[in-house]
């Protein structure tokens, strides 16, 4: 948003609306008010059902506002033991994974942007096929599996995966653009090697870039399970996400010991537990994004400029 | 000439040499992508061998186009390619213009607070994992407990079991793909209009011309290269569906419908361990959408001068 473009918007404000402007606006606020409650409304369903009586839950009743308050599903998520592993794990993962996607990504980039890089063409083709052709599941996992042995361990998590092609061009497109060559040739004239000018003087430039894909990865790593799901094996060491599709699509909830009334109990209660777990699970990313939402915005706006 | 060829080989070895600090920082993402993702790759050859865990890739004996042939011939194949298409395509024709819908109104609005939160609030359930969305369709479905059949049945329309419903189950996926990623998708698009050059409009409105006007003659024109870039890298992907989604979503009563080429080849390889037959699937699945992609990008470069290679 420029400063121009606000002197603008304030200028138009000044001249009288013709008819048909004043309807338009009316329909796009309409449109847009209803399309923020339809975004909204969902989430803001899930926050009143978890606290929630489950049986007016079930019936319609609560709708808008919560009713027949209780924390009993809160207070059963405390006690699922497998849960709150997956979320240690998770953590676990994200922290790792994304240190790892920094670690790798971020040189390659800066590499890639200078142009006196002899074979850049070859390397950034290199970096960048992936993106549109690939060996696919079974390969990957036979190599994975049989070549390194990587089945059911934490390096399977957070290693194999973390080269991203779109990283890479996203963050090699901001370097290009930040970066002016002279500070390169200053640097070089005072005896400053590729290197140390990377880690002493890009890094420190570019903290911009490095929060928008430390934050990518982040959530990223938070929220997939499908890598998990194929490569993992040892319940105690599934991440979050597995737990929870066991939780909301398997409806496993270590009710197979229980017989009976406590079964029944469970059964009741199951639709309460799963609001409470998709809160839970959700909180970190979903309190954290308005903060940090501009990062993610500055991101996708680096990547669409064409390098 | 024989001198002239030393003195290049030379300077290209003192240019690396010079540089070498820029592929030692290169080395670790190319040792992973050599072992992860090169190597995977070479994998795929046995798509054409009877593939024995065994003997190993390069020694399990070559089986022609055995497994390609089984995977044409068998019933499954139609089924899949259908849902695939039938889901992809569904998904572009309503998931593409919404964003630039989003944008085009985004740009219109000039209290600022509102705008923000419109923003805000549209990008957020682009954060939520698929795990957690496709519990939340289940739930919100479900027909004993569920709050959209509820809030129909207060409409007076009926829902019935949607989920054990075959023929809901493209719109299902479709729409909640909507409700998830369209507000994120505008961000390029809203990117694209903050550059427009606000002189454009100031000339427009001297001319007479009303809001309306000015999105078809200055908005829409603007985002021309963005759609163009942003629709050949859809169409690249046609066949793949992402799987995470709808494999979450699959239930016995939808699979008719819900049965696409990578679940399937998930099932075949990983659960029924055919490795050879589903690396088959999986590299006829690539190969498909790498083609596409490739002449969909020709295509663009001859109709307009927005390719993305």
């Amino acid at each position: 948003m420029s400063i121009a473009a606000v002197q603008n918007s304030k200028r138009v404000n000044h001249i009288r609306k013709s008819r048909a402007d004043r309807i338009f606006d009316a329909v796009i606020y309409t449109a847009a008010g209803l399309m923020t409650l339809v975004a909204l409304y969902p989430m803001y369903f899930i926050l009143i059902a978890s606290i929630s009586d489950p049986n007016l839950v079930a019936k319609g009743d609560v709708l808008l506002i919560p009713r027949g308050i209780s924390l009993e599903g809160y207070s059963y998520l405390l006690s699922m033991g497998n849960l709150w592993t997956g979320y240690g794990n998770t953590i676990l993962y994200t922290l790792a994974g994304t240190a790892i996607m920094l670690a790798v990504n971020i040189p390659v980039a800066y590499a890639l942007s200078r142009k006196d890089l002899a074979g850049r063409g070859f390397f950034t083709f290199f970096f960048i096929f992936p993106m549109f052709f690939g060996g696919g599941l079974i390969p990957t996992f036979i190599i994975l599996n049989n070549t390194f042995n990587l089945l059911d361990t934490f390096l399977v998590m957070v290693l194999p995966f973390s080269v991203i092609s779109y990283y890479i061009v996203v963050a090699r497109t901001f370097f290009q653009s930040s970066l002016p060559a002279e500070l390169w040739d200053a640097a070089q004239i005072d005896g400053c090697g590729n290197l140390r000018y990377f880690f002493r003087i890009v890094l420190p430039l570019s903290k911009a870039i490095l929060a928008v894909i430390a934050l990518w990865a982040a959530v990223g790593h938070w929220n997939s399970y499908f890598n998990a799901m194929i490569y993992l094996r040892t319940p105690e060491r599934f991440p979050l996400q597995l737990v929870m599709r066991n939780i909301l699509i398997n409806n496993e909830m270590a009710a197979t010991a229980m017989t009976g009334s406590a079964a029944a109990e469970l059964n009741r209660k199951a639709n309460l537990i799963k609001y409470g777990a998709i809160v839970v699970s959700s909180l970190p990313i979903m309190t954290m994004y308005p903060f940090v939402q501009k990062y993610f915005n500055q991101g996708v706006m680096i990547g669409a400029l064409k390098g | 000439m024989q001198r002239a060829g030393t003195l290049r080989r030379t300077s290209v070895l003192n240019r690396i040499g010079r540089n070498w600090g820029l592929y030692l920082l290169m080395l670790p993402a190319m040792v992973i992508f050599m072992c992860f993702t090169y190597l995977p790759m070479y994998g795929v050859i046995i798509a054409f061998k009877d593939f024995k865990p065994a003997l190993g890739i390069w020694g399990s004996p070559w089986a022609g186009v055995k497994y390609f042939e089984r995977y044409f011939s068998s019933y499954m194949f139609a089924n899949t390619i259908t849902n695939t298409l039938v889901i992809s395509l569904y998904t572009i024709a309503v998931t593409f213009p919404l964003p630039i819908l989003l944008a085009l109104m985004c740009n219109q609005m000039y209290a600022r607070k509102f705008k923000k939160f419109f923003q805000v609030s549209t990008y957020l359930p682009h954060f939520i994992s698929t795990v957690v969305m496709c519990g939340m369709i289940i739930m919100f479905l479900s027909p004993s407990s569920g709050v959209i059949p509820k809030i129909c049945a207060l409409a007076g329309i009926e829902t019935g079991d949607l989920m054990g419903n075959a023929g809901a189950f493209s719109g299902i996926y479709v729409w909640t793909e909507a409700w998830q990623h369209v507000g994120w998708d505008s961000i390029m698009y809203i990117a694209a209009l903050s550059a427009v050059d606000p002189q454009l409009y100031e000339a427009a409105e001297v001319d007479g011309a009303s809001k309306w006007q000015k999105i078809l003659a200055i908005d829409i024109p603007m985002l021309v290269p963005t759609m163009i870039t942003l629709f050949i890298l859809r169409c690249g992907s046609i066949l793949g569906v992402g799987f995470e989604k709808v494999y979450l979503l699959q239930n016995d009563l939808n699979i008719s419908n819900s049965e696409i080429i990578s679940t399937y080849l998930y099932k075949m390889g990983l659960k029924s361990n055919q490795y050879s037959y589903s690396a088959a699937i999986g590299l006829f699945n690539n190969a498909v959408n790498f083609i596409i992609l490739i002449l969909v990008n020709l295509f663009a470069r001859k109709v307009s001068d927005t390719s993305l290679f």
